[in-house]
């Protein structure tokens, strides 16, 4: 340990260095159009006011003028077409073989750069684990914020301050979005009284505690602090008092604590944007008021919840509206992952529009429509939503550390040691007395008792954040002289909390031995399990006669999937039982897992079963049941089947048209399958296991999955008889059409750069004539460990679309 | 204080042995199902039974809510069976009383604040051994493949739609879960017969039951009469 760690530090600790060097390279340009611009006047005067650094070019350069700036530059031009005797106004100079133009990229190029430094820090950090192991990533973004701002201010240049409107327009909505679109919704739901009691009695507690004492503060706080009234002071509560999503997600991501914990602070800091926002407007408009009457303060609580129930409100119809546009996308998928972005967009600014909590707008957008866009787009979008939110918000919560640290360098401060001081002191006592009175009250209701560890790890946890600047940054300085004095009191506090408050949360943790989060991986067992006890639970309140948290859910569960998902849901899968679409979802999750993990990880489970998201769930034709089949039986999994072809041709269009011919799963799969061999060898064991032999639970699955990703049509190779040989007689003779379709689809596969593997599968692929009666397709589960085997894994099964009359018509009718 | 409350609800329990009566309501404050608690569910237990001493298996279906339930059957089973009555015994009684019918109820109470661990591990046990009867139908200490296929089948049956045989495949699969969970590697010729309650205590080990099995109304009043 210790040895590795002597010759591991060098080498570790020069990368990100390299890191820091590159991305501060990368900033060059930045500090030169800030700071080394030609003209002194005009650099000191607007350094980043656009026009102004237009004007500031100088007239010799090589500058392929802009239409903006050709005016300027045009005496240079005509005076020395004049000397050429030209009569046009042609510039006589050589066609400038190579221009500068810096100032008509300057904003997107020095955005592109912000970004990228942010991006590289993050990397750089994720280098050393050391560091990260001990700090956490928000405390070094502040510091290297601090770094770039005082290099910026080194070469006399002011940087640019966390502009208000950019953080609340552009940098939060994606981690907001990104918080609310994947909320564990089942937590926050058990969880919500204490949640809210903590977001909305919390907050107001620490605004008006905070508030007041700071008023007395200031009326015996001496010199300079007896101008701030009371509103201002309660104002000044009321911004700093709210615990900020950003920083907690930030650093309660990294320490891995119970969902409990993790759902009780961070839903706090998501809907204290209400209480927050409302006490905010309030104590502005006060200000402006000579007298505050009662009816005001009657008006304030009013729109209180105006403001709460109107964002969430908002976010619900835009949610539903989302639902309802994905019903329809399936013939363009590519599009998908777009409608949730912008409508979740739009009702955050529809909610900010009128004033309302844009936070809650976002939350409940992203949560209503979350599981009807799951069900209607396909696995692809899936990815891609998560992938980007996950990128956004990951970028967006970069920028604003770092920003929050430059702008500390660029900000003007007023230092007033007993307002900050007792800001902080008094911001600590609020919580702790806060968490300690709620839960006092709270436990009384709750039947998981929240313990003394809780209730320090929630007071703890209450970390304050960017909002906090950004909306301190927002006040009209006309109104609030004390603005800087205020700002640097809350840039004082979002530094403690998230310095020192972030960085022994960790050890805090471990010392007192919190619950630490799980680390388990969703099985099906364990869906099946909670779905009985939640039945169950309902079914004894209902005996009990009790009508409890579990009868109205199990009501709203009902009309869910009697009314809405019929609505909002296309096609069957809108019936599709909840057990099912997890256990498909479960499937997908594992096959893909197995596929990044690129055939290192362990063996998984053996009901790693592949299947694509939106294959049928009816149509799992597992009867493995040796004896003969009875005729009935053989109709129904002959229906399966049929059923289940028609859904692959659908799918196989959608896919042909508006996906990449080179499926990039493809690749992916095909280790996958390798992988699976492992397994398979269990599977095999498993099925003596079982009474009933299991074996071939997934592979019927499984190679639907492969038909679903690479659309071809596969044959048995009769190669194994050793074990249970499940006959079953999918779709007759084929139609031409189907045969057809099949090869097309092959058609496309030899496009692209086929792996030897896919070769080996189209000479496989031949249509096989009956060999019995009733009987046109051998199911034989593959045996051995060789290649052909593992061809053989994506033989089995469905022998391809089949296109029946019937086809319109699916197989469970529609109307129910 | 225990003789206290034997005597205030004596008359709930008329008919039986003095003994019984003793033991039942010292394990009942035990579990601090609380006397309020059992003057309600008492109310309700003759609502049921219209104001029979005892319960029986039709009265269940008078419940208007319960109808919907997809596994109601096995709700209704459970407070017939012996095996969560009565520990030493086995098999499926008619009727309950409504000692009975307290002492189903005790298993869905909540979380103590107070418990230690030894406890905390027997009050686990005890929630997933009511569950564990559930699951396992013909009593014989193991879930069964084919038990877990009705299982599956039930919790599905609210959806008309829906294939038996979807039902079996995800069955099937957990079974296949539960077997790499609870055995791991295999001998070719092994069997895996069922989910003992031992595996069954394994594959429960990610949800935290204790916290999770209990109807809020148990709840109400938290101060323990007993206590």
């Amino acid at each position: 340990m210790q040895a590795t760690g002597c010759l591991g530090v060098p080498t570790l600790h020069k990368l990100p260095s390299v890191f820091m060097v590159a991305a501060l390279l990368g900033l060059l340009p930045l500090l030169h159009s800030h700071g080394l611009q030609p003209n002194p006047m005009l650099a000191s005067e607007a350094p980043h006011h656009y026009p102004a650094v237009v004007r500031g070019n100088e007239p010799g350069d090589f500058t392929s003028a802009p239409p903006g700036i050709s005016e300027e530059i045009h005496p240079l031009s005509k005076h020395s077409s004049n000397h050429t005797g030209n009569g046009h106004s042609k510039p006589e100079k050589a066609f400038p073989v190579l221009g500068i133009d810096y100032t008509r990229i300057r904003i997107p190029f020095e955005i592109s750069l912000w970004i990228l430094l942010a991006c590289l820090m993050k990397l750089g950090f994720h280098v050393i684990p050391s560091v990260s192991n001990i700090v956490p990533e928000s405390c070094l973004l502040i510091v290297v914020g601090l770094l770039v701002g005082g290099l910026i201010k080194g070469v006399g240049e002011s940087p640019p301050i966390l502009n208000s409107e950019i953080f609340f327009l552009f940098l939060l909505p994606p981690i907001i979005l990104d918080a609310g679109y994947f909320l564990p919704l089942r937590q926050f739901t058990e969880n919500l009284g204490t949640i809210l009691i903590f977001a909305v009695v919390g907050t107001l507690w620490n605004a008006f505690f905070l508030g007041g004492l700071m008023y007395a503060v200031c009326q015996i706080g001496g010199t300079g602090l007896n101008h701030i009234g009371l509103l201002a002071n309660l104002l000044f509560g009321s911004i700093i008092s709210a615990v900020d999503p950003v920083a907690v997600l930030a650093v309660f991501e990294e320490i891995h604590i119970n969902e409990l914990l993790h759902i009780l602070v961070f839903g706090e800091s998501l809907l204290n944007d209400a209480v927050t926002v409302v006490l905010y407007h309030l104590f502005e408009e006060f200000a402006n008021i000579k007298q505050v009457t009662i009816i005001h303060i009657l008006l304030g609580f009013i729109s209180f919840f105006v403001v709460s129930l109107g964002g969430v409100f908002i976010g619900i119809i835009y949610g539903i509206v989302a639902a309802f546009t994905s019903r329809f996308t399936s013939h363009i998928r590519v599009i998908e992952p777009l409608f949730v972005f912008l409508y979740s967009y739009m009702a955050y600014l529809s909610a900010e529009l009128f004033h309302l909590s844009g936070i809650m707008a976002l939350i409940a957008a992203g949560v209503v429509m979350r599981p009807y866009v799951e069900a209607n787009i396909s696995h692809k979008s899936h990815t891609t939503i998560k992938y980007f939110l996950k990128m956004w918000s990951s970028v967006s919560e970069t920028l604003i550390f770092i920003f929050l640290g430059v702008s500390t360098v660029a900000g003007k401060h007023y230092w007033n040691w007993t307002f900050v001081i007792s800001t902080l002191l008094f911001c600590l006592i609020a919580r702790v007395l806060g968490v300690l009175g709620l839960t006092w009250f709270i436990n009384k209701f709750r039947i998981v008792k929240l313990t003394p560890k809780d209730q320090f790890i929630i007071a703890y946890g209450g970390l304050r954040g960017a909002i906090a600047f950004s909306l301190c940054y927002l006040l009209d300085y006309s109104h609030f002289n004390m603005r800087d004095m205020f700002l640097t009191a809350i840039i004082t506090v979002i530094f403690f909390t998230v310095f020192v408050q972030g960085m022994t949360i960790r050890p805090l943790v471990d010392l007192l031995a919190v619950k630490k989060k799980q680390e388990t991986k969703r099985s099906i067992n364990e869906e099946i399990h909670t779905q009985f006890l939640d039945h169950l639970l309902t079914g004894i309140e209902d005996i009990c006669g009790h009508y409890g948290h579990h009868h109205w859910k199990d009501k709203l569960n009902r009309f869910n999937k009697k009314y809405v998902k019929k609505c909002l849901i296309a096609g069957e899968r809108s019936k599709e039982p909840q057990l099912i679409a997890f256990y498909h979802k479960m499937e997908m999750k594992q096959a893909i897992e197995l596929v990044e993990s690129g055939g290192i990880g362990k063996i998984p489970s053996a009901v790693s079963t592949v299947s694509m998201q939106n294959i049928h769930p009816k149509t799992l034709p597992v009867e493995r049941i040796l004896p003969a089949l009875s005729k009935d039986k053989e109709e129904e999994i002959r229906k399966i089947l049929r059923n289940n072809l028609q859904k692959t041709r659908q799918r196989l269009r959608s896919y042909n048209r508006h996906t990449l011919v080179a499926d990039p799963y493809e690749e992916a799969w095909n280790q996958m399958l390798l992988r699976r061999q492992k397994v398979r060898q269990l599977e095999k064991k498993m099925n003596n296991y079982l009474t009933v032999p299991a074996h071939k639970v997934d592979s019927p699955t499984m190679s639907r999955a492969r038909i679903g990703s690479d659309p071809m049509a596969y044959e048995p190779k009769p190669d194994s008889e050793n074990l249970p040989i499940i006959t079953i007689d999918p779709a007759s003779p084929q139609s031409p059409e189907s045969v057809d379709l099949v090869n097309e689809e092959m058609k496309g596969m030899s496009r692209l750069p086929p792996s030897p593997e896919e070769d080996e599968e189209g000479l496989v692929m031949r249509v096989k004539e009956p060999s019995s009666p009733g009987t046109d397709d051998v199911f034989t589960p593959g045996t051995s460990d060789s290649p052909s085997n593992q061809r053989m894994l994506r033989c089995l099964s469905d022998p391809g679309p089949r296109p029946e009359p019937e086809e319109g018509e699916p197989f469970i009718p529609k109307g129910q | 204080m225990l003789i206290m409350v034997d005597s205030k609800y004596s008359n709930i329990v008329l008919g039986y042995n003095d003994e019984l009566i003793w033991k039942h309501l010292k394990h009942l404050c035990l579990q601090t199902v609380t006397s309020e608690q059992i003057e309600h569910l008492h109310r309700r237990f003759k609502q049921l039974s219209g104001d029979q001493p005892t319960i029986r298996k039709e009265h269940f279906d008078n419940i208007p809510d319960l109808e919907f339930n997809p596994i109601r059957s096995k709700i209704v089973h459970a407070f017939f069976d012996k095996r969560n009555l009565r520990q030493e015994s086995d098999g499926l009684a008619d009727e309950i009383n409504f000692e009975d019918f307290l002492t189903i109820m005790s298993y869905f109470r909540p979380i103590e604040m107070n418990m230690n661990e030894e406890q905390l591990d027997h009050f686990r046990k005890e929630k997933l051994k009511f569950l564990f009867h559930m699951y396992d139908s013909d009593h014989d200490g193991k879930i069964t493949l084919q038990e877990y296929r009705n299982v599956v089948e039930e919790l599905l049956s609210g959806n008309p739609h829906l294939e038996k045989e979807s039902a079996r495949s995800i069955a099937d699969g957990a079974m296949m879960e539960a077997a790499s969970i609870c055995v791991g590697q295999m001998e070719p010729d092994q069997v895996y017969e069922g989910i003992t309650f031992e595996d069954f205590l394994k594959m429960w080990q990610g949800i935290d039951i204790e916290t999770k099995m209990h109807v809020r109304f148990l709840n109400m009043e938290t101060i323990a009469q007993c206590h």
